[in-house]
């Protein structure tokens, strides 16, 4: 023990020597050594190379104290394995991995050095219980930064380790701090350490703060004042505050079920999206034509692998491959859907039956083109960073980004399209050629440019939805078919013929599933819902929508 | 009266003299000559042979809704699938205590399952009788029910089609669910014997087939019968003139009740007849995929004239054998460009291209 103790003494001496002197350049050295601050500061660096674990986690406590502004930099290039050690002059070292081997800077100084391989460097390794510390230690230093996120992360990393230093820093933050979230999470901290206090007013107290605030700590700490332990008495001995907890719980509770529902309205709004996005392609053909287009999911398909070859292309900008794809996946459909009716349905007109087999022939077909040029396996499409993650409103209620893109993307699609429709030419002529074929036919409208353009019109969103549905699922030869039969409930069901009962048709389907998931179970809700249609369209025939007036006798 | 029928239709002669024809003889020389005689059939033949029996059945119950009422359904796999789950349901009770688990009562998938008791509704098919009447029952009654809500309501056309769809579809994910009892994913396999007999003998695989033959032509015979009395007539005519037929006073939606009831029933016998001889079945059985191939079949031999869809099952179902042998590839472009061909080109089939054949030449 003796000599160790000794050696290390004598490390710690020449560190405080050696290092700035034969590590730094003459001129930086020079104002160092004659700042002490900077001296235990690169003395407290050394220490993080010593070989004991409790002298490093001095070393970690002391650099903490210190007011220096590359502490904490250096803490959180230790966090994630990014300092390390030069082996042949033993100094510290903040390094970036890049292709090849490390672009380095001084830990002490930031001064760059250049690259180095990674055979010249040693890591500084961490052991689980200095990580934890480490932590600690960043969020206390980031309890003073001036960004208020990173004040609101390092107040809920302290207070998932309570002790009493950390409890004297928030309590000293709480005097000064003027951001909302940040106060909020400082109530809960302290309201949840009071609930644990003896004195009963303060318990009291906590709670009533309590009720304010959605927190799953929160609740979980109320419900156990309520809860009975294995004897069966009660694991708060004070009726008041037991009584008080039960009402603090349920308001907590009924907010928790506010913000789930509004969640499962969400969710349901995006699922509902996703079929609007997926059925109004078929409610132009379906509906305006009169044309039952079984290839419709096929189409889609077609989009989604479009998205997929535009990242293929560029696989440096998601981003802007996706927004790319838009348009691409618009023209592939489009064309494609073009030439279906130009080479089979055109020739079909008046016989629905048929057309419903002949395009079930092109899905088949385009279905096993794909299959042998991109084989049968499912190909992943990449997310963009701004399409990942989600917007965390509270504890109980969070948003997903890409679902709310989509979400917004459809009802884009959805006006753009009714736009087109409602005021252009060719929206007028299909109004025309839908209302009464032979009379528009009579007034000079070429119908079967129209019913071409239609055709691709719908045909081209078909591509659109699958772009947005490569997002959300697999991209794979069975992609259309799985979205089919969905497709022409919420078309059915909406009424054919009508946009705006597509666009009902397809949120209220969204959500009604969505509200049936947690009592039934995916797939039963998903029957349940078929069922519901089914039994509907024996009370309707024409969907929620009927076309009233002179549409309705075509 | 069935033969009086019968005499003024060449057509129809030579189709039941045919399948009267292969079902016995492929089963005859499959168990008279030896292995490697020439007019030996193998096993695989014959279940092979029984499947494309069974397949034409269920497409003679399709043309029945199809070509004489005008219901396009595209759920008709339903009803073959569930007379199969019944007497997939008889064949796994008849298993008994030989299971991989050894449980006297349980089928395999319900010890699997954890289950203690056996559901209710598995109750009596471990009679044959019983088992029988549930393959013609259950897809009588859905069919009743369905068709009594559709029709009643007036729902037609792509409508209605789309409907059928919609059915498959959710029974298709309804059997998938493990709690439905009825084996969920793997569906029910591993049959042992059916009355007592061993279905793996080449000789209970015989009568299957001669069985799967008799009912055909049973099926067919009647289907002929059924079309031709007052009542069938009354049902083309609607097909081709609904509301005309309205108007004359005949309740149109008892008609079209009847029909779908009694095609959904022969699907059922089908399904029932199809089991023993694949010896599984599960829910892929309701993919709406395999409704519309069944379409197809109809289609491709001619809807509309009941020996059309016998011809056209068993071309389509040859020609899907010896192509996923070949080239597994091709099947589906095979199929696609049937579907479009076959609409487009020729709406009437192969029998509709034989009529006018034969038409031109008597005219000459």
């Amino acid at each position: 023990m003796i000599p160790q103790r000794i050696l290390l003494r004598t490390l710690m001496v020449l560190a405080i020597w050696v290092v700035p002197i034969s590590v730094f350049s003459e001129t930086v050295s020079a104002e160092n050594v004659e700042d002490p601050e900077s001296l235990t500061f690169s003395q407290a660096l050394s220490g993080l190379q010593n070989s004991s674990l409790s002298q490093r986690g001095e070393a970690l406590e002391q650099l903490s104290k210190l007011q220096h502004p590359r502490i904490i930099l250096i803490l959180q290039a230790l966090l994630q394995g990014q300092l390390f050690q030069i082996r042949d002059d033993g100094r510290l070292v903040i390094a970036e991995k890049q292709k090849s081997g490390y672009q380095i800077q001084l830990a002490q100084t930031g001064e760059k050095l250049g690259n180095k391989e990674s055979s010249q460097l040693k890591k500084l390794n961490l052991t689980n219980r200095l990580r934890s510390q480490l932590k600690v230690l960043i969020s206390r230093l980031q309890l003073n930064s001036e960004d208020p996120s990173l004040r609101l992360k390092a107040v809920k990393t302290l207070s998932k380790r309570p002790d009493q230093q950390a409890y004297t820093l928030l309590r000293n933050l709480s005097q000064t701090e003027t951001n909302h979230d940040v106060r909020q999470a400082l109530q809960l901290t302290f309201a949840l350490q009071d609930l644990k206090s003896a004195d009963k007013s303060r318990r009291l107290q906590a709670l009533e703060s309590l009720k304010h605030l959605d927190s799953v700590d929160a609740m979980n700490q109320v419900k156990r004042l309520t809860d009975n332990d294995s004897d069966g008495s009660y694991l708060e001995p004070d009726d008041d505050v037991r009584k008080l907890a039960k009402s603090v719980l349920t308001k907590i509770e009924s907010r928790r079920q506010f913000y789930s529902s509004i969640e499962t309205i969400f969710f349901g709004l995006s699922l509902g999206a996703v079929l609007v996005l997926a059925s109004i392609g078929l409610a132009i053909t379906f509906g305006v034509m009169g044309v039952i287009n079984m290839a419709h999911g096929e189409l889609m398909m077609l989009g989604a692998y479009t998205t997929y070859v535009m990242q293929q292309i560029m696989p440096n900008h998601l981003g802007l491959s996706l927004l790319l794809s838009i348009p691409a996946a618009f023209l592939v459909s489009g064309l494609v859907g073009i030439a279906i009716e130009r080479g089979i349905i055109r020739f079909l007109y008046g016989r629905p039956l048929e057309t419903l087999l002949a395009t079930f022939g092109v899905s088949l077909f385009l279905q096993q083109t794909v299959r042998s040029v991109f084989s049968p396996l499912n190909r992943s499409v990449s997310t963009p960073e701004w399409m990942s993650g989600s917007l965390q409103i509270n504890d109980f209620l969070s948003f997903t980004w890409n679902r709310f893109y989509i979400l917004v993307f459809c009802l884009l699609v959805f006006s753009l399209l009714l736009l087109i429709l409602k005021r252009t030419r060719l929206g007028l002529e299909v109004r025309a050629v839908t209302q009464n074929r032979n009379m528009a036919k009579a007034m000079g409208i070429p119908t079967d440019r129209v019913d071409a353009m239609t055709f691709g019109l719908g045909s081209g969103i078909a591509g659109v939805a699958g772009v947005a549905l490569s997002q959300i699922t697999n991209v794979g030869p069975n992609l259309g078919q799985s979205y089919i039969v969905d497709c022409f409930m919420v078309v059915v069901f909406g009424g054919v013929g009508n946009l705006w009962g597509t666009l009902v048709a397809g949120f209220s389907l969204g959500i009604a599933n969505k509200f049936l998931e947690p009592y039934a179970g995916a797939v039963l809700a998903k029957i349940l819902v078929l069922v519901f249609i089914i039994l509907f369209i024996q009370k309707r025939p024409r969907g929620l929508f009927p076309q009233k007036g002179r549409a309705a006798e075509a | 009266m069935t033969l009086q029928g019968l005499k003024n239709d060449k057509e129809s002669t030579v189709i039941v003299g045919l399948l009267a024809a292969v079902s016995l003889i492929i089963p005859i020389c499959n168990l008279l000559f030896p292995v490697d005689s020439m007019f030996h059939f193998s096993a695989y033949t014959v279940s092979l042979i029984g499947k494309y029996l069974t397949f034409a059945l269920l497409a003679l119950s399709l043309d029945l809704v199809w070509g004489y009422c005008g219901i396009l359904a595209l759920g008709q796999g339903a009803f073959f699938a569930l007379g199969g789950y019944a007497m997939g349901m008889y064949l796994m009770r008849q298993i008994g205590s030989r299971g991989v688990y050894g449980d006297p009562v349980l089928p395999d998938f319900m010890v699997f399952l954890n289950w203690k008791e056996l559901p209710w509704y598995w109750f009596g098919f471990d009679h044959f009788w019983f088992a029988m009447m549930m393959v013609v029952a259950v897809p009588g009654l859905l069919a009743y029910i369905f068709g009594w809500l559709a029709f009643r309501s007036r729902v037609t056309g792509v409508y209605l089609s789309i409907m059928t769809q919609a059915l498959t579809y959710a029974l298709m994910l309804a059997f998938f669910r493990n709690e439905m009892g009825f084996g969920g994913n793997n569906g029910l396999t591993d049959f042992k014997d059916i009355l007592g007999f061993n279905l793996q003998s080449e000789a209970v695989r015989a009568i299957l087939l001669m069985c799967s033959g008799g009912v055909l032509i049973a099926a067919f015979v009647g289907c002929r019968w059924l079309v031709n009395t007052k009542m069938g007539r009354v049902v083309t005519a609607l097909r081709d003139q609904e509301s005309r037929v309205r108007f004359l006073g005949y309740r149109v939606e008892m008609f079209k009740l009847w029909i779908f009831v009694c095609s959904a029933m022969l699907a059922g016998i089908a399904g029932a007849l199809y089991v023993p001889q694949v010896g599984i079945i599960n829910p892929s059985e309701f993919s709406p995929l395999n409704s519309l191939e069944i379409v197809m079949w109809v289609a491709v031999g001619g809807r509309g004239t009941l020996y059309g869809a016998i011809l056209g099952a068993i071309l389509v179902n040859f020609s899907k054998t010896v192509l996923t042998g070949l080239l597994p590839e091709i099947w589906l472009f095979t199929l696609g460009a049937m579907f479009i061909l076959v609409t487009v080109l020729m709406p009437d089939g192969l029998a509709g291209l034989w009529l006018r054949v034969r038409r031109t030449q008597s005219s000459k």
